[in-house]
């Protein structure tokens, strides 16, 4: 094969490969993952063996959207609106009213990792963002 | 069906080491940060030198029998996308190949029948299955730049979002080019068993690697739709290494608990990344250095002077005729050229 043939092929090969790395140092964000806040007055208020989430918070971080799978199918197909947490604790079966009740920042709660991650629920098409509303209602 | 059961074994051993280092041994910092970049390394310096070493071999002629009519008299017509002369043709020839994988769409069954007739029929499953597995596979490499890219780029959430996962099951968009993937592969490991002749010639580097991808495309979804992980923390990792901004990387896994899906995933990737220079996976450098493929058949409108030929030394008739053409003459030796008082060969008569 020609050289010239061969040669553009390795630079090209090497620039598509190392898309990442080359974009992240012309990338102006530093990539490290966000901070999600938890300064509400809610979550302000609570303190000791009420100051949790529904359920663990490492297990909320990677798996709330299967909690709220859940919910949506017991609550609009089954119409039961009381869950029962691992620990015993019941509540309230709402995005709305539960979950917005501490999580009143969706800017800086819910739109900080999506973001990031790039991922696009459609949960906002349906609820009302807890900021428009003026708090949780 | 042995050879099949010794690549599913590596794979698992892979699996295994994953899992002892990361659950048991805790090892995340080699399996987070060491291998990966051991991996793209490996892949990179691999995947040219590859490259480089068939470069130096010798290029064989311009070969004209490809499956179609060379360039011939004018009323004969020529092929010339299948047996191009220009440059065009030869290149419209790759995109063919490269893109939509042509010379597999040639592909036919020979059977003999039982009265010993040889019977050819219609067989594109390999063509159709490669080319599911491969574009599938291509976009959802494509889908993952979400995961070292911040801010991730428009064009990389339209696909995403709109077209890749128009779909929506539940709560969650279903990405087609995932699951087309894993169809693909997994339909080319059935055919490569069902089909006898092709199972006899198959090799444990052969099961290998449809092995590899196939438990990697079912990790990804696994994780992706039954078990789920932390994506914000695998972002971190996945940013942190393209940016390589080793303290963020150790924070990450310091702070955040990792499923073992995703950490299986991970493993086997780099075990394909390191893999693939050294095997059959180079086919995708290979294919562009294709003789058959690669070269315009102009054997008879230009010159190919084999570039590795030794110096010789040649004395050609007309050099000959010029230095004796006085001699020639005077006994009377017809002369192919005229020349001038001065014996210079005057340009040749027509």
């Amino acid at each position: 094969m020609k050289k010239t043939n061969v040669i553009i092929g390795i630079v090209i090969f090497a620039i598509l490969v190392t898309v990442p790395f080359w974009s992240a140092i012309l990338s102006p964000a530093n990539g490290a993952a966000p901070e999600v806040s938890f300064d509400t007055p809610v979550i302000n208020q609570l303190s000791g063996d009420d100051y949790k989430c529904v359920e663990d918070v490492e297990w909320m971080r990677a798996h709330h959207m299967d909690l709220l799978s859940d919910w949506k199918v017991e609550v609009v197909r089954e119409g039961t609106r009381m869950y029962v947490a691992e620990d015993g604790t019941e509540y309230l079966a709402s995005l709305q009213n539960t979950c917005f009740e501490c999580h009143s920042n969706y800017e800086d709660f819910c739109l900080k990792c999506h973001t990031y991650s790039d991922v696009n629920p459609t949960c906002w098409e349906c609820h009302v963002e807890p900021n428009v509303a003026g708090g949780a209602a | 069906m042995k050879n099949a059961g010794i690549a599913f074994a590596f794979v698992f051993a892979i699996l295994a080491v994953a899992y002892v280092g990361v659950e048991l041994l805790g090892l995340e910092v080699v399996f987070g940060m060491i291998l990966p970049y051991v991996a793209i390394i490996a892949f990179i310096a691999g995947f040219i030198y590859r490259i480089l070493n068939w470069a130096k071999s010798p290029v064989p002629f311009r070969i004209p029998t490809t499956a179609g009519q060379q360039k011939s008299l004018d009323f004969i017509k020529q092929n010339k996308i299948e047996n191009p002369d220009t440059k065009l043709g030869v290149i419209i020839r790759m995109a063919l190949e490269v893109f939509l994988f042509r010379s597999l769409f040639r592909n036919s069954k020979a059977e003999v029948t039982e009265e010993g007739d040889i019977v050819y029929q219609w067989e594109k499953w390999l063509w159709l299955f490669g080319l599911l597995f491969h574009w599938g596979f291509f976009l959802t490499i494509f889908r993952h730049l979400r995961f070292f890219m911040d801010p991730v780029p428009a064009f990389v959430t339209f696909w995403a979002d709109k077209i890749d996962g128009a779909f929506w099951i539940g709560l969650q968009n279903i990405y087609l080019t995932g699951l087309i993937l894993l169809a693909g592969i997994t339909a080319l490991f059935i055919r490569r068993l069902y089909l006898d002749k092709v199972r006899y010639i198959s090799l444990v580097q052969d099961y290998f690697p449809v092995v590899l991808i196939m438990c990697i495309a079912g990790t990804g979804c696994l994780m992706r739709y039954l078990t789920h992980a932390d994506v914000t923390a695998i972002k971190a990792l996945g940013v942190g290494l393209a940016s390589f901004n080793f303290s963020s990387i150790l924070e990450t896994l310091a702070t955040y608990d990792i499923s073992m899906v995703f950490w299986a995933h991970f493993t086997l990737v780099c075990a394909l990344l390191i893999y693939f220079p050294t095997s059959k996976l180079m086919h995708a450098a290979g294919i562009f250095m294709s003789p058959t493929r690669n070269m315009a058949n102009n054997n008879r409108m230009v010159r190919h002077e084999n570039p590795w030929n030794p110096e010789v030394e040649v004395h050609s008739y007309q050099e000959y005729e010029h230095e004796f053409h006085q001699k020639m003459k005077a006994v009377g030796l017809p002369l192919d050229w005229d020349y001038d008082e001065e014996g210079n060969q005057l340009p040749k008569k027509n």
